[in-house]
C-alpha cells in the first residue's frame, strides 16, 4: 500500500460518505441525545427539558409499547420462515426450466416492484369483498391478510435471489450424485442445501431486519387496527411522533428499535462473513 | 548496470503466506530471462512486483540504476503483457495500441505513425478497426504485444503470454518471439512454467520453487549441471533419472545419482550397471521411451530413451549401462550437487561390487 | 418422472397466483364503482375510464406523478456518479480502514427508517424544508446511497482486474483508469444501479408521508394511500391509482429484468 494511494482512496470515497454521515449518522445521533429530553411539540410552553432516561423507563413500563414488539416479532417469524420456505421451493422449481425462463423471471419480479402501498391496497381490496368485515375486525384475523400481502409481494423476491445462489452450483455434482444413485430429495438435502447456505444466509438476515421495519403495508390495510391489535414498533413510534408530536419520547423509542436492527445487522455480518460484504439489500 | 536489478526482493500477503523469498536477480540490457518453475513458485508474483502491482514486504526494485520501489506502475516505463491478454474490450485494436502513447501526451500524427509501424512488424494491419471480440485468440496475443511495444518501454514483462494458445499456435510464436525479441533487441523478463518453453526462448533462465530462486543460469549450463535434484528433474523431458547411490554401488551410498534417460544404454540382462524388466514402451516418434523396472531394493523405475526401431517387447529382461560422463550426483540429505572427484566413486568394477553381495 | 410432466403446470399456477391480484386490480380499476363487489368482478361486462378521469382530474393525481418523477429522478441523479466514485475506490483502491468503510455502509442501510424521522422531522422544521423537494431528497440520500455504493462494488469487482493494471502499465494513473476504461465497460452496471434507485425512491412511503403536508408534494405512493371517500372507500379510483403507481416500475422491470438480477445479486452469492 502506497501513501499516495490511501489518501486518494480516502479522497474519493469522501463525497458519498460524507453525504452518509450528515444525512444519516448525524441523525441518528441526534435522536439519542434528543431522546432525553422532554420535547412535546403540541405543548411548546414546556420547552425542551432534560429528563435523562424517563422516555426509556416509560416505553419500558408501557403495555402498548410490548404490545407493538409482540405483533412485530411474532410477524417477522411467521412471515420470515414462509417467505424462505416458499421461495426456496418457486426457486428450485424454476431452476429445473430449461425454457420460458426470462417470463418467468419477470413474473416474479413484478411483486417485488410494486410499491408496498399499492400491494398493501390490493390485497385489502380483495379481503374487503362480501367477507371482508371479518377479516379487518378481528384482532388475529387482521393479520392473515397482512401476511399474505409481505409473503405476495417479498416470496418472490426471495425466490430470486435464492434462483442465483441455485444456478452457481455446478451441474456436474448433481450429475455425479445421480450415478451414485442419489435420489432427488437426497440431492438436494446433500449437494442443494449446504451449497446454498450462504445465499440463504442472506436472504434470512435481509428479510428478518427488514420485517422488523414493516410499515408501509400495516398502515395502509388496518392502520394498526382493530384498534392497536396489528401495530408494529414502527407504527406505535410513527404515532407517538407525528400524531401526538412527542419528539423525547418518540427518539427514545427510535433509539430503541435502531439498537435492535444494529446488533441485528452486526450479528447478521458477523454470520455472513467479510467475504459477503457485497450483498445488496433487498 | 544492470537493466533491472532485485535486491533481496520478498513478497509476505496478508495471511502470512510468503509469496517470494529473497530473491536477487541481475537482468542485463537486451537480455531474455525466463521467470520457470511450478505453479506457486513464486514467478508471476516476481514479474508483477517488478511491474509495481504488487508492493514488496522486503528488499528494493532498481531499474536502470533508479530505485523505483515506491514509485506506481505508471510511472516505470514498462510494459506488461497478460496471460489473458487483457485488451481493452470497448477500443479498436488501433485505439488498444495507441492508449499508452496517448497516456504520455504525444501528437496524434505521431501516435498514428507508430501504431502503424508496429501493426505491420507484427501483421497486424488489416485488424486495426476491430474490436478484441472480434479476434482470434492469436491475434489478440499480437495486439497485446503491440501494445507493449508501441512505447518502446524500458523492458518488457511477458506472464505466461502463450499459454492460452492451441500447441501448434504456441510452437509458432515461440519462434516469432525469438525472432521479435532479437530484432528490437530489447530487455524481456519472460514467466512460464513449460521448461520447454524457457530452455528454447531464454538466455537465461532462473528457475523457482516455493518463492526462492533455486537456479539462475543459461539453458545448457542448467541441463548439464544443475545444481539440485529438483533443477535436474525439473530442466529436460523426459525427466532425469534419480536414484539412490547404494543401488549401483555399495561406495556410492550417501548419494543420490542422476542419469538422463538419453544417456542409458540398453544391453543384454547380464550386463551393464543395473538389470531390470520392460515395463512401458512410449512412443514418441523418432524415439521410444521405455520405463523399467529395476531389480532394486526399494523398487524403482528407469526411463530411457532408445531409437525407435530397436526391438524390445514388454517383460524383456534387460540390463542399463550408464554413460560415465553424464553421471549426476547429489547429496543425499540436502540434494544439492555434489562434485564427481569428491564422490569419489568407483565407476569401474561396478558390476563386480554388485555380484560380490 | 410424474413430477416433470407435472412442472410447467405448477409454474404456470404459481405465475398465475402471482399475478393474480394485479389482475383482479386492474379489472376492478376498469370496474364501474357499483359493480366493485358484484357477482362479475372479475370478469368484466363492462369497461369504464371513470375512475382514471376522477384520479386526474379531483385528486391531481397528476401532480403526485410529477412529484414522484422529480424526487426520485434528482435522488437518483446525485447518488449514482457520487455513488460511483466511493464504490470504485472501495473496491480497488487498496486503503486502510476500507473493509470498516464498507461493513459501516452496509449497517447504515439495515438502518429503521422511522429512527431517523424524528431528528430528520426537526432538521428539516429548522431548515424550512418541509413540504419541499430538497425536504424529500435530503432524507432519500439516506438509503439511496447506500444501496448504490453496495450494487456498483458489486459491479466493479467483476470486472476483471487485468485490464485496469493493463492500463496502469499503459501509464495511466487510477483516476484515468476509471474514466477512460472502467466507466465505459460500467455501463450496464450504472444503468442497473440507477434503475434500482429509482425504484426503490418511487416505491418509498414512510418519508414522504411524514415530510409532506399536503396533495402539491405527495408523491404518488402518499397520495393513494390518503384518498379518502364522502362516505365510502373510493376503491374504484383507489385501485385506478394504484395501478397508475406501478406502471412506471412495471415497465423497468419488463425492459430491464435480466439487468435486474444481476445487480441485484452481483459480487456473489457464490456458494
Amino acid at each position: 500500500m502506497r501513501r499516495g494511494e490511501a489518501r486518494r482512496g480516502w479522497l474519493m470515497a469522501l463525497p458519498a460518505l460524507a453525504v452518509i454521515a450528515l444525512i444519516a449518522l448525524g441523525p441518528v445521533l441526534w435522536a439519542v441525545w434528543e431522546s432525553l429530553y422532554l420535547h412535546d411539540l403540541r405543548m411548546p410552553w414546556l420547552g425542551r427539558r432534560l429528563i435523562g432516561l424517563r422516555n426509556y423507563v416509560e416505553a419500558l413500563s408501557n403495555p402498548r409499547f410490548w404490545e407493538a414488539i409482540g405483533h412485530t416479532v411474532a410477524f417477522a417469524a411467521v412471515s420470515v420462515t414462509l417467505e424462505i420456505v416458499l421461495g426456496l421451493a418457486l426457486a428450485v422449481a424454476v431452476d429445473s426450466m430449461t425454457r420460458g425462463r426470462g417470463v418467468v423471471r419477470t413474473a416474479m419480479l413484478l411483486p417485488w416492484a410494486v410499491p408496498t402501498v399499492v400491494v398493501g391496497l390490493v390485497w385489502r381490496f380483495m379481503f374487503e369483498t362480501p367477507t371482508g368485515l371479518i377479516w379487518f375486525a378481528d384482532p388475529l384475523a387482521a393479520w392473515v391478510p397482512i401476511v399474505l400481502a409481505d409473503v405476495w409481494k417479498t416470496t418472490p423476491f426471495v425466490a430470486v435471489l435464492l434462483l442465483a445462489g441455485l444456478q452457481n452450483i455446478e451441474r456436474s455434482l448433481y450429475e455425479a450424485a445421480q450415478m451414485d444413485g442419489a435420489t432427488a430429495w437426497r440431492q438436494f438435502t446433500g449437494i442443494t442445501l449446504p451449497l446454498l447456505k450462504p445465499a440463504l444466509l442472506v436472504a434470512l438476515v435481509f428479510r428478518t431486519v427488514d420485517a422488523f421495519r414493516v410499515f408501509d403495508v400495516i398502515y395502509v390495510m388496518t392502520g394498526g387496527g382493530p384498534g392497536t391489535a396489528t401495530e408494529p414498533i414502527a407504527m406505535y413510534t410513527f404515532s407517538v411522533l407525528l400524531e401526538n408530536l412527542r419528539f423525547g419520547y418518540g427518539s427514545a423509542l427510535s433509539v430503541m428499535i435502531f439498537g435492535v436492527t444494529f446488533l441485528l445487522a452486526l450479528v447478521a455480518i458477523r454470520l455472513m462473513g467479510r467475504g459477503a460484504l457485497v450483498e445488496p439489500a433487498p | 548496470m544492470a537493466a533491472i536489478s532485485l535486491e533481496h526482493v520478498g513478497k509476505r500477503f496478508t495471511g502470512g503466506i510468503a509469496a517470494v523469498t529473497d530473491v536477487s536477480l541481475q537482468i542485463a540490457h537486451g537480455e531474455l530471462l525466463v521467470l520457470v518453475g511450478p505453479s506457486g513458485s513464486g514467478k508471476s508474483t516476481v514479474l508483477r512486483l517488478i511491474a509495481g502491482l504488487d508492493a514488496p514486504t522486503s528488499g528494493r526494485i532498481v531499474i536502470e540504476g533508479e530505485d523505483v520501489t515506491e514509485i506506481p506502475p505508471q510511472q516505470r516505463d514498462l510494459a506488461m503483457v497478460f496471460q489473458s491478454y487483457a485488451l481493452y474490450p470497448h477500443k479498436t485494436v488501433r485505439e488498444n495500441l495507441a492508449f499508452g502513447l496517448q497516456m504520455r501526451r504525444i501528437d496524434a500524427a505521431r501516435i498514428e505513425e507508430r501504431v502503424r509501424e508496429v501493426a505491420s512488424t507484427l501483421g497486424i494491419e488489416t485488424l486495426l478497426d476491430r474490436r478484441p471480440a472480434a479476434l482470434s485468440g492469436g491475434q489478440r496475443q499480437r495486439v497485446a504485444l503491440g501494445r507493449a511495444m508501441v512505447r518502446s518501454p524500458r523492458a518488457f514483462l511477458l506472464d505466461e503470454p502463450l499459454s492460452n494458445l492451441d500447441p501448434v499456435l504456441r510452437i509458432e510464436m515461440r519462434t516469432e518471439l525469438t525472432l521479435l525479441h532479437r530484432r528490437l533487441g530489447a530487455t524481456m523478463v519472460y514467466v512460464t512454467h513449460d521448461q520447454e518453453e524457457a530452455m528454447t526462448l531464454g538466455s537465461r533462465i532462473a528457475v523457482m520453487r516455493d518463492g526462492a530462486l533455486e537456479q539462475v543460469a543459461a539453458p545448457m549450463e542448467l541441463y548439464d549441471r544443475p545444481v539440485n535434484t529438483f533443477v535436474a528433474s525439473f530442466i529436460g523431458s523426459p525427466a532425469m533419472n534419480i536414484w539412490p547411490g547404494a543401488m549401483i554401488a555399495s561406495d556410492w551410498e550417501k548419494l543420490l545419482v542422476g542419469i538422463r534417460p538419453h544417456d542409458i544404454e540398453l544391453t543384454s540382462a547380464g550386463a551393464g550397471d543395473a538389470a531390470g524388466r520392460v515395463e512401458i514402451l512410449e512412443p514418441l516418434g523418432p524415439t521410444t521411451l521405455v520405463h523399467v523396472a529395476l531389480d532394486a531394493v526399494p523398487p524403482s523405475r528407469a526411463r530411457v530413451v532408445v531409437q525407435a526401431n530397436s526391438r524390445l517387447a514388454i517383460g524383456d529382461r534387460i540390463g542399463l549401462s550408464l554413460r560415465r560422463d553424464h553421471l549426476h550426483f547429489f547429496d543425499e540429505t540436502t540434494g544439492r550437487r555434489v562434485r564427481f572427484d569428491e564422490a569419489r566413486p568407483r565407476t569401474d568394477d561396478l558390476r563386480r561390487d554388485r555380484q560380490s553381495k | 418422472m410424474s413430477w416433470r410432466l407435472l412442472r410447467p403446470w405448477a409454474i404456470a399456477m404459481l405465475v398465475g397466483v402471482t399475478l393474480f391480484p394485479l389482475y383482479w386490480a386492474a379489472v376492478a380499476s376498469f370496474t364501474p364503482e357499483s359493480q366493485l363487489f358484484g357477482q362479475s368482478a372479475l370478469v368484466p361486462t363492462r369497461l369504464v375510464f371513470d375512475h382514471y378521469r376522477a384520479v386526474f382530474n379531483e385528486r391531481s393525481l397528476g401532480t403526485a406523478v410529477l412529484n414522484s418523477l422529480v424526487v426520485a429522478g434528482v435522488t437518483t441523479l446525485l447518488c449514482v456518479p457520487i455513488g460511483a466514485l466511493c464504490a470504485y475506490a472501495l473496491a480497488r483502491v487498496p486503503f486502510r480502514g476500507r473493509t470498516l468503510v464498507l461493513t459501516s455502509v452496509l449497517a447504515i442501510s439495515m438502518f429503521p427508517q422511522i429512527s431517523i424521522v424524528s431528528p430528520l422531522y426537526l432538521l428539516l422544521r429548522e431548515l424550512r424544508l418541509i413540504d419541499t423537494y430538497t425536504g424529500l431528497v435530503l432524507p432519500y440520500l439516506t438509503f439511496a446511497m447506500p444501496l448504490t455504493i453496495w450494487l456498483l462494488v458489486g459491479f466493479f469487482r467483476q470486472l476483471p482486474r487485468e485490464i485496469e493494471e493493463a492500463a496502469l502499465m499503459d501509464g495511466a494513473g487510477q483516476l484515468r483508469t476509471l474514466w477512460a476504461i472502467v466507466l465505459p465497460l460500467s455501463w450496464p452496471g450504472l444503468g442497473t444501479t440507477a434503475i434500482l434507485t429509482f425504484l426503490y425512491c418511487w416505491n418509498e412511503f414512510l418519508f414522504a408521508l411524514c415530510f409532506t403536508l399536503g396533495p402539491e408534494r405527495y408523491t404518488v405512493p402518499v397520495a393513494i394511500a390518503l384518498f379518502r371517500g364522502q362516505y365510502q372507500v373510493p376503491w374504484g379510483q383507489i385501485l385506478a391509482g394504484a395501478l397508475i403507481a406501478t406502471l412506471p416500475v412495471a415497465l423497468l422491470v419488463f425492459v430491464a429484468q435480466r439487468r435486474i438480477v444481476a445487480g441485484l445479486t452481483s459480487g456473489a452469492i457464490k456458494g
